[in-house]
């Protein structure tokens, strides 16, 4: 893996920050190199928001933003069709989805080809196990199942180090069932 | 030479100032918050109200009265930490000659923003560039890793009886003081061994009344200015001998500059802070094409290092130098003034020119940079140099 640019989608409040943050902090555990930074300004809750996560084997050097990512989540499911999601997705590319959707139907809809694309129904994920509609973190084990850019091990390291006690349980057990239901198309 | 094992942490640039202002056992942090800089000083005071830190944080009505209660407490002996950007900084500028004049080791991490107006709370180098001549050590980092490490460093230049002089730990805004990245700290007490309590030579003392910045008549005012002058200059020697024990302990390599693949570059470019980087990652993608190209980043940009400027450019016909602020109605940026001027003492064939970026956050790319790289080297070819002064990325 040489460098893997993520960019993730959402609404200010989602978490957006957040699960970048988590995903760099669980490749500085896998022993790799990770710059983690937000769409630079100023916060507006509710308005979509992006935030960008770097990951590499060697260190990394570069410090513009990100215009070709490899890897788009989209953590908000009503941001398909209002924002352009795939925008710069770099060729043989990766879309993974909060939708109850599944990934064929995305396809057609985000009218992409030499794209792989993955979906989970995180809402229904984080409701049935955290018992409140916080998704940000099921879309790491959608992310995951679509590309193991961390290890499974570190991810849950980072989560319960971030989530202390039941909390940090929780969100593990949705990664995991995020892991275990997301379906992808090539 | 011993290396101590580290440990790895994810942090932003604001939070590994913090990290490190915390191991160096600072007395006191006087700081207004002000974007992008507000998290240095709210981790910094978080330490403080859990106990991990052992200081007093004042919290003040403005960065005029923040470097006013600085002054004070390092003039009291104390060890003293602020930090701001922008707007702060800039309403701190009266009370930075006066740090400096009265010899206070200070240091200030600055999260460089552009200034008003237009408002914009993005990254550039207005803020610091304002005030380039007040007297005070000003360093560049070009990651997070460097913001821990200089502002480590910081306090022992700064503290060091040769030097009693206030330094500046400058990252980019948002760029660097928001970005998470992997940090190797040290371990506390390796960080309390490099940089024991400070042993200050006067101290000001209600027992023992002296007066301090006592006014100076044109019979003293220029000698007291030419010492500072003098002392500012010979830092250098100062930071570089710090750089070096620095080594040892962290085996992190720091000097007064960085030449990146400058050994036989024909074509160069320099700058400071974070787009160092992006600089680097182009040239070396550059050199894998056969391109003589190199990066000169300063990471001392005060007191200004010739020297070491005219050894790193070695061989090179052609520099751009890069600069995120304008220095308005000036022939040059101040970067590239200071570059020339150095350049007008030592080298003179050297054809250089001036590019103005990045102004208010705007972003500069691998292309933009590399289209640079293209320019230096086809002047480096031609010797023929089309314009001093170009602007990358803007709307005409």
């Amino acid at each position: 893996m040489v460098l893997v640019e993520v960019r993730w989608h959402g609404r200010g409040g989602q978490g957006i920050v957040t699960v970048s943050r988590i995903l760099a902090q669980a490749a500085l555990l896998d022993g790799k190199y990770a710059q983690s930074f937000p769409e630079f300004g100023p916060e507006r809750r509710g308005a979509p928001v992006t935030g960008y996560t770097r990951i590499s084997d060697e260190p990394i050097l570069i410090h513009s933003q990100i215009y070709n990512p490899n890897i788009v989540v989209v953590v908000d499911p009503t941001l398909i069709g209002k924002v352009d999601v795939i925008r710069g997705l770099s060729p043989k590319g990766l879309v993974v989805a909060h939708a109850s959707r599944g990934p064929d139907e995305l396809k057609k809809i985000l009218g992409v080809s030499d794209v792989s694309v993955y979906t989970v129904d995180a809402m229904k994920i984080a409701l049935e196990v955290l018992g409140r509609p916080i998704y940000n973190t099921a879309m790491l084990g959608a992310l995951l199942k679509a590309y193991p850019l961390v290890t499974m091990d570190s991810l849950v390291k980072v989560i319960r180090e971030r989530f202390p006690g039941a909390v940090g349980e929780k969100n593990v057990a949705a990664i995991k069932r995020a892991y275990e239901e997301a379906i992808g198309v090539e | 030479m011993v290396i101590f094992m580290a440990k790895v942490m994810g942090l932003t640039g604001n939070e590994a100032i913090a990290y490190a202002v915390k191991q160096c056992n600072v007395d006191v942090v006087a700081a207004y918050p002000i974007t992008p800089q507000t998290v240095m000083v709210e981790v910094i005071s978080e330490y403080i109200y859990n106990g991990e830190m052992d200081a007093e944080f004042i919290c003040v009505e403005s960065e005029h009265s923040a470097m006013s209660a600085c002054i004070g407490a390092s003039l009291a002996g104390a060890r003293v930490f602020t930090g701001t950007a922008s707007q702060g900084l800039a309403l701190m500028h009266e009370m930075l000659y006066i740090a400096s004049g009265l010899r206070c080791p200070i240091v200030m991490g600055v999260a460089n923003r552009a200034l008003s107006a237009p408002l914009n709370i993005h990254g550039d180098h207005s803020d610091m560039m304002g005030s380039r001549d007040c007297g005070w050590i000003q360093i560049y980092a070009e990651n997070v890793q460097e913001a821990y490490d200089w502002t480590i460093q910081a306090f022992k230049i700064a503290e060091d009886p040769r030097v009693l002089l206030p330094v500046s730990v400058n990252i980019d805004g948002f760029i660097l003081s928001h970005c998470v990245e992997n940090v190797f700290v040290l371990e506390d007490d390796v960080v309390a061994r490099f940089l024991p309590p400070r042993k200050p030579l006067i101290t000001i003392d209600p027992t023992n009344p002296i007066t301090v910045g006592a006014m100076c008549l044109p019979d003293y005012y220029f000698e007291v200015k030419f010492q500072q002058f003098q002392t500012l200059n010979e830092s250098l020697k100062v930071i570089r001998e710090v750089t070096k024990e620095y080594e040892s302990l962290s085996g992190r390599k720091y000097d007064v500059l960085e030449a990146y693949a400058m050994e036989d570059a024909e074509a160069a470019i320099l700058c400071i802070g974070s787009t160092a980087g992006t600089a680097k990652e182009v040239a070396k993608g550059l050199r894998r094409e056969g391109k003589k190209v190199g990066v000169v980043k300063l990471w001392v940009y005060r007191p200004f290092p010739q020297e070491d400027l005219i050894k790193a450019l070695g061989d090179v016909k052609a520099l751009a130098v890069l600069d995120r602020a304008f220095s308005f109605g000036a022939p040059f940026n101040a970067l590239c003034s200071d570059v020339i001027s150095t350049l007008y003492k030592y080298r003179k064939d050297i054809r250089v020119f001036n590019c103005v970026y990045g102004l208010g956050g705007r972003d500069i790319t691998p292309m933009e940079i590399r289209g640079i790289f293209e320019e230096t080297l086809e002047i480096a070819d031609t010797g023929r140099l089309k314009e001093y002064v170009r602007f990358i990325g803007v709307r005409e």
